[in-house]
This record gives structure tokens, C-alpha cells and sequence, in this order.
């Protein structure tokens, strides 16, 4: 178990390098410059030799690399932003919270739908209700979060009025002026948001579990379970369900993670000063500290969240023993 | 009265090719404490007339007709709840594959406790008692160790011992053993064989064992019942089976059996393969691979009946039983397969 924690984490340093490295190196592959843009409209060359040497970018890459991993081992730094000179940890820890909210919440929506629909569409293939799931399916992977997300605000927030149209609410301490705090308000401000975000996943998700379900139906243990003379609850969720789920775990610990990165579309629908939209406004800017802060965050949540999936997979599968 | 009497028990599966008849009129019983032998190929239809028997056929597409009387109530027509009453305790049911008929997520000492459970109005400490007593009755070394392993920790004969345990937990009547011994290796085969015959005697359970091997039968069965492609064929005591068969598909499986007792050259071999059950062929269903042809057999379905001298040998054959008595004698010396 700790050898296996151990290697895990060495090879988490070694994807951390890695992926932070192609970051640097596909930034100064764009032909901008960020020295230029700091000097606005005032672009004269000794403005812009100026801001390249008070940004770094004047020192050579690696330099400019072995600064960025200085500053974050040493000083837990992800440095300052080149467009606002904000430092990133005050950036990414305010953008940060925004986007959980909005993945953990919408996780927890799209399980609610997907694992009923799934298992009543795998227990009852080819009725209506499997078809309209299936059709759902096709649906929710097929439009984008921008367009789901466009006609729910329209529709819900905008003829109906019974959702807000947009917007984001702080739980604790909202700043002073916002319009509104608290954690009914931020309830009711997140409905329309999980939605939109939990539909595609519903969807990819009612089809897992619908074909994982029904792969265990068939399963020989399944079939002891009945011939000991279990009623059909009790073999659903302790011989189906027990197992169907395995690999939807899998699935969930990763799309958690992905999302965490920034859920670009249904933040930007519904103007929330998440990850993703600060990440776009970030790229935008040629903003590479900032760009470079949310890549550093988005990595550690998935090598944190794959650990926590193979830790609890663990647990749930006995087979599964970690070394 | 017998304690299973399964009459005309038809079923059929709907698929997207058209109607296969899985079972087609069979019949037969089996008595308290006594042992039934199923033989024939795969795809014979024998594994569906016991899962037919414990109502374990997927419902949709599936059409069941006759009666299976358990003690006089028939298992086809009884409510969901009332058969589920009976499966696991009254009727158990052992499985051909043991690596996959543990679950592998539950210890096996839960999945023996919940079979005890279901039926028992015990403590869940009673019933773990109970579980660890018949896994020390079915021979698994420190049982109370491994009550707490999951099945991945086993081997497969361990895992067969543990099904074994599981389906004789209540004490049933009768215990219906699907191909047991297939899935492992000869030595373990023996084993689990003896073990089965052993707790009969102890637990008084009858068995219907199903196999493709008549070595086993000969083994355990007091009775034999001899299917081809969805139909009861030969039926019959073990030692009239194997002294006086009388069905042409019988002598190809008994001559099939290596023997040690005669220099045969060559084994017995039933040419061709079972018919397709989605369009059986019409008449005797094994006049397509059948030696002893005649032009009757292609048209006429020969029906089960008794042998002019012993009633309870059932079989179903055109062929005179002068030519039978002749033949089965030559498979008997061993030297059926020089003469074909």
C-alpha cells in the first residue's frame, strides 16, 4: 500500500513536469507577444523592451520554466498575472470554488438521472421508456452545452422567470455591491447551471450504466442469486447494481476531474467567473502565468481524483489489490 | 407420490431467427433420496429443463408449458413468491461454471449466510454458524479462515465445494447439479463427485445430475434419462442404460467412452452434429445421424415407450428389438466399431 502511494506520486511529479513543460512550450510557440499588449496603446520599443524585461519573457524559455517550478515548489507561487499583475493563487482560488461547485453539483445531478434511467431502461430493453431514454441519449450527446444552456436560460429564466437568467452567488461573504448571497441564492442560481452541465454527462452516463446493468443481468452469479431464491430487489442491488457500478466509478472519479479543469461552456452561458472562463479570458490575454495556474490546479485535480478512484476502487472491488 | 414429476414440460424461446424449441414433451421423476442422471450432447436441452424446472429462464421470450410437480405443486404455475419459497430451500441448484457463479464482490461466508437468510429465521450469527458448518462439511480446509475470503481467493474445485455448501445450506430435497464437475479437472472431478454422493446420504437430498458424461452417470444415478435435441430418448434404471441400451444414440455415447476392459482400436463415433433446434428434422430427430436408418424413421417420430420385457426402460426407436438386442451386445464385447 505505501509503495504503491510512492510510485504513484513519483509518477504524478513526472505527468505534473511533463504536462506543465508542453504548456510552456505551446505558449511561446503562439506568435504574440505579451510584452506589447502590457504597453496597450502606448506601443513604443522601449516600452514593449520594458515590459518583456519586468514580465521575464527576455530570459530563454527553460529559464523562464525553471522560474515558474521555483516559485511553485519555494514559495507556492504561481506567479502574477501579466494582464492585471493579480497574483494567480488569489485568481485560481477564487475561480476555483466556483467551477467545484458547479462539477460536484452537476455530478451529483446527472447520477440522479442517469442511474434510475439506466438500470429501468437495462431491467425493460426495447419498451418505450428504453427508447425514450435512448432518444434523451442522443440528445444530450449530441447538443452543445452552449445552445442547452442559451434555451434553458431563455426558456426558464427568461418567459417563465422562474430561474434566475445568469449569474453567480457567493455562499459566504459576498462582496460588497454584489446583487444578491447566500445559500439559497446560490442554490437557485446553480439550478439552471448543473443542468446544462449534467446533461451531456446524463446522458453518456444512462448509456454506461444501461449496458453495464445489462451485462451483469447476465452474469452466472446473478442467476445463483435467483436459484438461492432472492427476490428481485435484493439481486437487483446487491449482485446487479453492486457490480454494474465498478465501472462507472471509474468513469465518474474522471470526468470530475476533467470538469474541474473548467467547464468552459456552461460557465460562459451563464457568466460565472469559474476556471474555464477565466482560463479563455487567460488565453485571450496571452496571460501565460494565468494559463499556466489553471493548467498547474486542472492537473492536480486529476492525479488527485484518479488516486482517490484507484484508492476507493480498492474498496468496492475486492479483486483489486493495490501493490 | 414422486417428489419431482415433470410431465410433457415444453419450452420454447422466442429469437430474432424464429422459435427454438429447447425442450420438447419431456418427462420424467425422481424419487426421495434417489439419484437422476441427464445425459446428451450440449445443446441437448438439458440444462433449460432444469432451469425451466427452477422457473430461472429470462421471462421475456421464453414459453414454458406442461407441469413440473414438486410434491404435487406445479413449479410453472405457481406465484413468483411462493417459487422463490421453494428455490433454495426446498430445490437448490448447482452451477456448471464455479469461477462464475460466486459473486465476486461478496465474501463467500455473505453469500452462504444470505442463502441461509432467505429461508431461516435466524440470527446472522446462527446463520454464520451455519455456513461455517457446511463448509467444513464440504471439505474446505480452515473454514473459518477462509469464510471470510472472496471467491477470486479460491480454485475452481474449492469454488464448486463452496457452491456445493451454498446449495445445501437449508437442507434441500433435491438438489439439481448442472454439468458440476464440467469446468474442473479430472482428479477434482472425483472428488466433488464423491463429496455429493457422500452428503446425500447424510442430508437425504435426492439429486439430478446433468452431464455429457456417462462415466459419472455410471458413477452416481440410479436412473438415467438419455436426451436428444430437445427430447427424452432412452429412459431407464442406470444398469439397464448401460447392460441392454436400446436406442442407437445411446450405443454412440457408451461406445464412445474409452474402455479398459476390451483392446478396442477405435472408439464409437457419432457422426455428424445435433440438429438445429430452430428447425429440428422431421420424424426421429436423430434419423439424420443414425446408422441403423430405416425409411419409417425419416417420417414418423418414434413416441417413448416400454420395452416388451421391463416397463420401467422407456426408450424411443423404430428399430426391431431383436436388431437392438444384437447391437447392444456388440457394443457391450467392444467390437461395435470394427462391425460399422
Amino acid at each position: 500500500m505505501v509503495r504503491y502511494l510512492i510510485r504513484r506520486l513519483l509518477w504524478a511529479v513526472v505527468m505534473f513536469i511533463a504536462i506543465t513543460a508542453i504548456t510552456y512550450v505551446i505558449f511561446f510557440m503562439i506568435p504574440t507577444d505579451p510584452g506589447r499588449k502590457a504597453c496597450g496603446q502606448l506601443v513604443t520599443p522601449s516600452c514593449v523592451a520594458r515590459a518583456r524585461h519586468y514580465l521575464g519573457l527576455d530570459k530563454p524559455v527553460y529559464y523562464q520554466y525553471g522560474l515558474f517550478l521555483k516559485r511553485l515548489v519555494v514559495d507556492h507561487s504561481l506567479g502574477q498575472s501579466f494582464a492585471n499583475h493579480q497574483q494567480i493563487n488569489t485568481i485560481v482560488g477564487r475561480a476555483a470554488p466556483i467551477t467545484a461547485a458547479l462539477v460536484f453539483g452537476g455530478a451529483i445531478f446527472w447520477m440522479m438521472i442517469a442511474i434510475p434511467i439506466g438500470v429501468l431502461s437495462a431491467l425493460r430493453p426495447r419498451t418505450i421508456l428504453d427508447r425514450s431514454a435512448m432518444i434523451f441519449v442522443l440528445i444530450g450527446i449530441s447538443a452543445h452545452p452552449v445552445w442547452i444552456g442559451l434555451i434553458f436560460s431563455w426558456f426558464f429564466g427568461y418567459k417563465l422567470g422562474i430561474t434566475p437568467i445568469a449569474g453567480y452567488c457567493e455562499v459566504f461573504s459576498p462582496p460588497p455591491g454584489a446583487a444578491c448571497g447566500g445559500v439559497v441564492q446560490w442554490f437557485y442560481h446553480m439550478i439552471l447551471p448543473w443542468s446544462t452541465f449534467a446533461i451531456l454527462f446524463a446522458a453518456l452516463y444512462v448509456r454506461m450504466i444501461r449496458a453495464s446493468v445489462m451485462e451483469t443481468l447476465n452474469e452466472d452469479y446473478v442467476r445463483t442469486a435467483r436459484a438461492k431464491g432472492a427476490p428481485e430487489s435484493q439481486v437487483m442491488i446487491k449482485h446487479v447494481l453492486r457490480n454494474a457500478m465498478l465501472p462507472v466509478v471509474t468513469m465518474l472519479g474522471m470526468d470530475i476531474a476533467l470538469g474541474l479543469g473548467g467547464a468552459v461552456f456552461t460557465e460562459s452561458v451563464f457568466s460565472m467567473h469559474g476556471l474555464g472562463q477565466t482560463l479563455v479570458q487567460s488565453l485571450t490575454n496571452d496571460d501565460l502565468p494565468t494559463t499556466q495556474g489553471i493548467v498547474v490546479f486542472a492537473t492536480l485535480a486529476i492525479i488527485i481524483f484518479n488516486l482517490i478512484v484507484d484508492l476507493l476502487y480498492a474498496v468496492i472491488d475486492p479483486r483489486i489489490r493495490l501493490a | 407420490m414422486p417428489l419431482l414429476e415433470v410431465n410433457n414440460l415444453e419450452t420454447r424461446f422466442v429469437t430474432d431467427d424464429g422459435i427454438v424449441e429447447a425442450v420438447n414433451g419431456v418427462s420424467f421423476s425422481v424419487d426421495k433420496g434417489q439419484t437422476l442422471g441427464i445425459v446428451g450432447e450440449s445443446g441437448s436441452g438439458k440444462s433449460v429443463t432444469c432451469l425451466t424446472i427452477m422457473g430461472l429462464n429470462p421471462k421475456k421470450n421464453t414459453m414454458s408449458s406442461g407441469e413440473a410437480l414438486y410434491n404435487g405443486q406445479n413449479l410453472l404455475t405457481m406465484s413468483p413468491r411462493r417459487l422463490r419459497e421453494i428455490r433454495g430451500n426446498d430445490i437448490a441448484m448447482i452451477f456448471q461454471d464455479p469461477m462464475t457463479s460466486l459473486n465476486p464482490v461478496h465474501r463467500i461466508g455473505d453469500q452462504l449466510m444470505e442463502a441461509v437468510l432467505l429461508h431461516q429465521d435466524v440470527t446472522k450469527k446462527q446463520a454464520k454458524a451455519r455456513a461455517l458448518e457446511m463448509l467444513k462439511a464440504v471439505g474446505i480446509p480452515r473454514a473459518e479462515r477462509r469464510i471470510a475470503d472472496y471467491p477470486h481467493q479460491f480454485s475452481g474445485g474449492m469454488r464448486q465445494r463452496v457452491m456445493i455448501a451454498m446449495a445445501l445450506v437449508n437442507n434441500p430435497d433435491l438438489l439439481i447439479a448442472d454439468e458440476p464437475t464440467t469446468a474442473l479437472d479430472v482428479t477434482t472431478q472425483a472428488q466433488i463427485l464423491s463429496l455429493m454422493t457422500t452428503l446425500q446420504k447424510e442430508f437425504g437430498s435426492a439429486i439430478m445430475i446433468i452431464t455429457h458424461d456417462l462415466g459419472v452417470v455410471a458413477e452416481v444415478a440410479d436412473d438415467v434419462v438419455v436426451m436428444y435435441a430437445a427430447e427424452v430418448v432412452e429412459r431407464a434404471p442406470v444398469d439397464a442404460v448401460f447392460k441392454r441400451p436400446h436406442m442407437p444414440y445411446t450405443w454412440g455415447l457408451l461406445g464412445s467412452l474409452p474402455r479398459l476392459d476390451t483392446d478396442t482400436e477405435r472408439l464409437v463415433q457419432i457422426k455428424g452434429q445435433p440438429p438445429s433446434l430452430l428447425n429440428p428434422p422431421a420424424g426421429c430427430r436423430f434419423h439424420p445421424r443414425c446408422p441403423y436408418v430405416m425409411d419409417i424413421c425419416r417420417v414418423e417420430n418414434p413416441p417413448l415407450r416400454p420395452v416388451s420385457d421391463d416397463p420401467d426402460h422407456l426408450q424411443a426407436c423404430h428399430l426391431d428389438e431383436e436388431t437392438k438386442d444384437r447391437e447392444a451386445q456388440k457394443l457391450i464385447a467392444g467390437t461395435m466399431a470394427e462391425a460399422s
